[in-house]
């Protein structure tokens, strides 16, 4: 059955590293959703958060390819464990009322996002969450007018006291 | 000392012996440091033939083979060798110039993306970015490229590197080295082993796949001590070829799309499939729906993503084929097998049905004919077979050595696999010659494969390197028309070579020794010439073009298997006529 996977992977924090993961999933014809890179708590460690589709099979592949290269340190499949999920998405929403604007800053209010810009005729939302809660904001201001999104796909951690140690051994 | 020198220091502690490979501008201190070492440097005369070599050189002895490489061009023409050894897990290291790191992304002169080039072909591969990085990453180069499952590595040095000073006391050549996110597994998992050993005793009907993994894990007494004390026959990939004695009364020959009826069969009709060191291609399954249905897989391998990869497995173990041989042996040997009285008499009989016909009086000759004469020819210096190594390059030529050329040692028959290279033989059996100087080494090729590298006969004669070069002459494209003859309603396209050159001639022109052969009762006089000459030499032997191999289609059932028809090549006149009105108009 396909499904959306979220895959953490440490990986050593060098030049060519991104391109060497995303040349794997070219090349595989992996399907990516989103793939998020950042730093960790470990200077020579960062962390990609991957949202791959597919079926059990396509997971277990990406999950052993990935193992393969040599920078990657570890891989997670984050849906067999209970995890937190965010995503931030930058939305401009055409606003040229005064009623327009207050109708979005309720909006925003009630999904906790926070207005960022404003100008004559748009506001600038803030908003983070899981993928839901972000598509369901979108959805609310979409007939307002959405000018522009930029999200930046999910990021992840494991719930609890259990982290990723960063060393395969 | 400079880069460099410590680069030659580097390669030294790693035991390196030869280096195949071509100079260039940006390779110039390397060069000079090679100079002043005491490196074997063999300078082949293109750089696809020198990482050939070195991948002959890898296959033949279980070593690291090296091949260098300038930038821009000369790394470029490496690609085909490099990607070719990955393919078939050798374990290459790749050298390459590149220009100083202040050009780096300036487009300069020769400059190219080498690593972004290198990266999807091989394990892994680095960039040397200061001197000081140069005796860990070759240490690391060296380290990937041969532990677990071995394969290529490409190492990228920028001319000032190589220049700069570099103290090596200060930064010393590692000799163990922790590479944080690589850590191969060896041992097998005990609860798999005992599932496995379990399973294998009750099986009624197994078979074994053995594939390249097990050439590498050098796991062939392991192998045959199970197949014996377990009653299980045999069946080899390509890569696998060697791997397991064919003279023995268990041997069911190649499996896959040209595989023996023996083996085909077995792995269908079998309960229990044991694959050791096989990746499982579509040259071996075909139709993955109907391949082998009614069978519990024991799949072993060194690299876990191979595992569930192509075919479900039933019981996965990773780590070293040798390793998990003998942990199973351990288990087995503990209690009794099922009877397999039937299975046996059932395997001997697609045994009987397999067995090659080769004697053939034909002219022109049959390919049959001269794997028959070639081995009487052979065993009369190298009876067991053992001293013999052998390389192919890729076709119909390949395909007949699969079938009929009888290998009873591991690392004896190297053929390329994964990418079908064609070129790939004559230089590979060059490397081959440097790994096992005292054997006999013989390339057969097409004429096709053997003009795509033929430039190296210029190497050959330069330093006396004693190969024997057999060309399977059918001037075509032997195994493209037989394709086309079956799947193609006969249309034959591009696939005729005409008469020329004159092979005798060409390899006269190197200085090298040649015969031509045309009529079967001379092919085993000329065999000996060759293999008494000590010096390297060529046999143009002209065969029948309308020799056709039996095949499984692509993506077909393995147990459907076509013996097509035999079909004269019909060069389209037509073209040409056409041809010689555009290249001299006035006529
Ligand atoms: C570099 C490369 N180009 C093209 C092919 C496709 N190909 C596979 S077999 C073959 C024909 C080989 O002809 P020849 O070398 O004369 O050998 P024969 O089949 O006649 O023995 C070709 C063109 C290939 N495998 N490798």
């Amino acid at each position: 059955m396909e499904h959306k996977h979220i895959i953490s992977v440490l990986v050593l924090h060098k030049p060519g590293v991104l391109q060497r993961i995303s040349g794997l999933f070219t090349r595989r014809w992996f399907n990516i959703s989103s793939m998020t890179v950042g730093s960790t708590e470990n200077p020579d460690v960062a962390r990609m958060t991957i949202v791959v589709q597919g079926d059990d099979t396509v997971l277990e592949q990406v999950v052993k390819q990935l193992n393969k290269l040599v920078e990657v340190v570890k891989v997670t499949d984050l849906n067999s464990k209970k995890s937190v999920q965010r995503e931030l998405c930058l939305v401009k929403v055409y606003a040229p009322t005064e009623d327009s604007k207050s109708q979005v800053i309720q909006y925003a209010n009630i999904f906790r996002g926070k207005i960022i810009d404003l100008s004559t005729e748009t506001l600038t939302v803030e908003i983070t969450g899981d993928e839901q809660k972000v598509n369901a904001f979108l959805d609310l201001v979409r007939p307002m007018g959405i000018k522009e999104i930029a999200r930046t796909g999910l990021t992840a951690l494991m719930r609890g006291s259990k982290i990723l140690k960063s060393n395969k051994a | 000392m400079k880069g460099a020198e410590a680069m030659m220091k580097a390669l030294e502690a790693e035991n390196v012996k030869v280096l195949f490979g071509y100079p260039g501008g940006q390779l110039l201190p390397f060069y000079d440091a090679l100079y002043q070492s005491d490196f074997l440097h063999i300078l082949t005369r293109h750089e696809q033939a020198a990482a050939h070599a070195a991948d002959g050189y890898a296959r033949a002895s279980g070593d690291v083979g090296v091949c260098v490489a300038t930038s821009g061009p000369g790394a470029t023409n490496l690609v085909t060798g490099v990607a070719t050894a990955h393919a078939d897990s050798s374990p290459v290291v790749a050298l390459t110039g590149q220009v100083p790191t202040k050009l780096i992304g300036n487009d300069a002169f020769q400059e190219i993306d080498a690593l972004g080039i290198f990266m999807p072909i091989t394990k892994h591969n680095f960039q040397i970015q200061k001197t000081s990085e140069i005796p860990k990453i070759f240490r690391k180069a060296f380290e990937i490229a041969k532990t677990g499952r071995p394969g290529a590595v490409h190492v990228d040095l920028p001319k000032d590197v190589q220049d700069d000073d570099l103290d090596l006391e200060k930064y010393p050549i590692p000799a163990e080295i922790n590479l944080q996110g690589y850590k191969p597994t060896k041992f097998g998992h005990p609860l798999q082993i005992k599932k496995a050993a379990e399973l294998m005793k009750i099986a009624q009907r197994p078979v074994i796949i053995a594939g390249g993994g097990v050439q590498i894990a050098n796991a062939t007494p392991e192998l045959i001590k199970l197949s014996e004390y377990a009653q299980i026959p045999v069946c080899t990939t390509l890569m696998g070829k060697g791997v397991f004695p064919e003279e023995h009364p268990l041997s069911l020959g190649m499996v896959g799309m040209h595989g023996t009826q023996a083996s085909n069969y077995s792995v269908y009709e079998s309960d229990v499939l044991i694959a050791i060191g096989c990746r499982f291609s579509d040259r071996i399954t075909g139709d993955l729906s109907s391949f082998a249905p009614n069978t519990k897989v024991i799949h072993i391998d060194i690299d876990p993503a191979e595992i569930g990869k192509n075919v479900g497995v039933d019981i996965p173990i990773v780590g070293d084929a040798k390793a998990i041989l003998k942990d199973i042996l351990i288990h087995l040997m503990k209690k009794e097998m099922v009877n397999k009285t039937e299975w046996m008499e059932n395997v001997k009989k697609l045994q009987k049905k397999s067995m090659p016909v080769m004697e053939f009086d034909n002219t022109p000759i049959k390919p049959q004919k001269v794997i028959k004469e070639m081995m009487a020819a052979l065993r009369e210096v190298d009876p067991g077979l053992t001293n013999t190594v052998l390389t192919t390059d890729v076709g119909q030529n390949q395909m007949w050595m699969a079938h009929y050329f009888q290998t009873s040692a591991p690392k004896s028959f190297l053929s390329s696999g994964g990418q079908g290279t064609m070129g790939f033989g004559f230089p590979a059996a060059i490397g081959a010659k440097f790994a096992r100087p005292d054997a006999n080494v013989i390339a057969v090729t097409g004429d096709g494969g053997f003009l795509m590298n033929s430039q190296e006969l210029a190497t050959i004669a330069e330093y006396e390197i004693p190969v024997i070069v057999v060309i399977f002459d059918n001037r075509t494209l032997g195994m493209v028309y037989q394709w086309q003859n079956l799947y193609y309603g006969k249309r034959q396209c591009a696939v005729h070579l005409g008469e020329t050159p004159d092979f005798i001639k060409l390899a006269e022109s190197y200085g090298i020794g040649a015969l031509r052969v045309e009529k079967p009762e001379d092919i085993n006089e000329a065999f000996k010439t060759a293999l008494n000459s000590g010096k390297p030499y060529l046999l143009d032997i002209i065969i029948d073009p309308s020799e056709a191999l039996h095949m499984v289609p692509p993506g077909g059932n393995m147990t459907n298997i076509l013996f097509p028809d035999r079909q004269e090549p019909t060069p389209k006149a037509q073209c040409f006529s056409e041809m010689k009105k555009i290249l001299s108009p006035k006529v």
